[in-house]
């Protein structure tokens, strides 16, 4: 890291030709273009193709509010269940040392290199098929783990230790110290959790083809929709996915946006150049 | 070394200062025992199970050779083109400043955030020959969806958020008194970049590469809608597996699991030390 940096203008040195950044930024809008705006846009509009009142139409289908029903019953289990298991995680990671604390984080870590079908498989071989729950929560059970541990293990327990040492109990020391820490952390990953538990398909897939009607979450839906040709309705109920995915993008660069400000706040001696990346932005980034 | 007397009551250990270590680490534990690992250890033992004879007749039939080909090879290709387009884009969102520079930041994880299975379906709505693009590209013979080249253009936006936020964070912290130091000492833009940028640079650029195609391997909800799914052409391995297993082929699923569960944990054991020497680097550097 840069200790000093000079305010202001970034030095002539580092500029790129005025060429280069028109060729690099062209290139780079317009793979972006490509590749995921028009791919968003068109969700919308092919939902609007045929008018607001084929929109709406879609809406009327009882199946499509049984799936919508489901995938919030089940983002309302899932996400607390992930939120215990997150910060109970990476309290054990972040706060101690013990043996076999990297097979632990590689365990979390591998759902992650796992095809969800092959974990919808391994669900359906095990504990049969009316576990098509248990395969959905494997999928999803590291978002909020990976999120916290990195900013956990960054924030030491100098804190909490001072708060356990003033004579606060252990509770009422998570409750004051660690969890105002990292609420942002914490907020992001149950936000992209939600995303997440709401959007899986293909472990749930897997299953459904054993139990469908029974499994029948959004995305199903949308799959059984678009077989059918109907693609307007197909992509209706994708649009409320959508709209799910980008709430989940303007929460995420809120939360960055805080913790940055909460950053330079605590470190207002220092003054950053240059753009700031977004603090523990990936959540590949573990220790 | 672990078992000591019984009779020192006294642990040797420092205490903890903090609570809640045996708890919540027992938690974690059986947690991750239930979801992870003991199904992943049940399906080696359903494949342990099968003799060897079985197991290869399956693994080694044409068909499934022909979709782990297809699988490996469009993921490899899509890593390759977020290998490099990721590497624009981190390289445009940390250096250059230009107006919406945060909302292009943020709409970069659109692929985390958005269901696959919507994905597929835009994608596939796109490419198809009377969508925007298709439209434009098949009258010049260039199909793209129900064909290989749609698989990578499925993994390809799958894979995208692997690449840039990888390498961002290390673009960022790169110490720009290198750069200048380069400059002062005579060195064009060019070379600065070849000698100083692209070293500092390329482990982390790497992991990207891993991630997005360990992630592109396994990825199912995208792919089935725009690959079109022909046997022996655009039919992906985690197809296979949902095929077999809707035909009650179990041992089939299993075994066609087993080798791609085999590969991933390569992969992931690849990336982990990747990411240890992007750690080192970094640690070298200041």
């Amino acid at each position: 890291m840069a200790l000093v940096s000079i305010p202001g203008k970034k030095s002539a040195a580092l500029r790129d030709p005025l060429w280069v950044r028109v060729v690099l930024l062209t290139l780079a809008f317009t793979f972006l273009a490509l590749f995921l705006f028009v791919p968003l846009i068109a969700v919308f509009t092919e939902a609007l193709r045929q008018g607001w009142e084929a929109y709406l139409a879609a809406f009327d289908d009882p199946d499509a509010w049984s799936a919508i029903r489901l995938t919030l019953l089940a983002a309302a289990i899932a996400v607390p269940v992930n939120v215990v298991f997150g910060v109970a995680a990476a309290w054990a990671i972040a706060k101690f040392e013990f043996r076999g604390k990297s097979f632990l984080i590689t365990l979390i870590d591998l759902p992650f290199a796992v095809s969800p079908v092959i974990a919808g498989l391994v669900f359906v071989l095990i504990f049969g098929i009316h576990s098509s729950f248990g395969a959905w929560l494997a999928e999803n059970d590291i978002q909020v783990a990976r999120e916290l541990i990195p900013l956990m293990q960054a924030q030491g327990s100098d804190e909490e230790e001072a708060a356990i040492t003033l004579g606060a109990s252990g509770f009422a020391t998570f409750l004051r110290v660690t969890l105002p820490n990292i609420k942002w952390g914490l907020l992001y990953g149950v936000i992209l959790c939600n995303a997440r538990a709401m959007g899986e398909f293909g472990a749930v897939s897997v299953v459904s083809g054993h139990i469908r009607g029974l499994t029948n979450t959004m995305p199903l839906h949308i799959e059984i929709l678009y077989n059918e040709y109907q693609f307007v309705a197909a992509f209706a109920v994708a649009t409320l996915l959508a709209l799910l995915a980008l709430v989940t993008l303007a929460v995420k660069s809120y939360v960055e946006w805080r913790m940055s400000a909460e950053l330079a706040a605590q470190s207002s001696g220092f003054q950053e150049s240059g753009p700031t990346p977004a603090p523990n932005s990936i959540e590949e980034k573990q220790a | 070394m672990a078992s000591s007397a019984p009779d020192i009551a006294v642990p040797r250990k420092a205490r903890r200062v903090l609570p809640g270590f045996g708890l919540t680490l027992g938690y974690s534990v059986v947690y991750l025992s239930l979801l992870v690992l003991i199904p992943l250890a049940g399906l080696f033992l359903k494949t342990a199970g099968m003799t060897w004879e079985e197991f290869s007749t399956i693994i080694l039939s044409p068909r499934v050779l022909a979709a782990y080909k297809i699988s490996f090879g469009t993921a490899f290709i899509a890593a390759v083109i977020n290998a490099f387009f990721g590497f624009l884009v981190a390289w445009v969102l940390v250096r250059y400043s230009f107006p919406g520079r945060r909302v292009v930041d943020a709409l970069v994880d659109l692929p985390f955030a958005l269901p696959t299975a919507v994905a597929g379906i835009a994608l596939t709505a796109l490419y198809a020959g009377n969508g925007w693009f298709g439209s434009i590209l098949e009258p010049h013979g260039i199909k793209v969806a129900f064909t290989p080249t749609g698989i990578v253009v499925a993994l390809t936006f799958i894979g995208l958020p692997f690449v840039v936020r990888t390498v961002q964070p290390v673009l960022a912290d790169l110490e720009t008194e290198l750069e200048e130091a380069a400059a002062s000492l005579g060195a064009s833009r060019w070379q600065t970049f070849v000698a100083v940028i692209w070293p500092a640079v390329l482990p982390a650029l790497l992991t990207g590469f891993a991630l997005a195609f360990a992630r592109a391997i396994g990825e199912y909800g995208s792919v089935i809608f725009i690959a079109g799914n022909m046997p022996m052409v655009s039919e992906i391995a985690p197809l296979l597996i949902v095929t077999q297993l809707e035909q009650y082929n179990y041992a089939g699923a299993t075994a066609i699991a087993a080798v791609m569960l085999v590969i991933s944990f390569v992969l992931l054991l690849l990336i982990n030390s990747l990411q240890a020497w992007v750690r080192q680097r970094g640690g070298r550097g200041v």
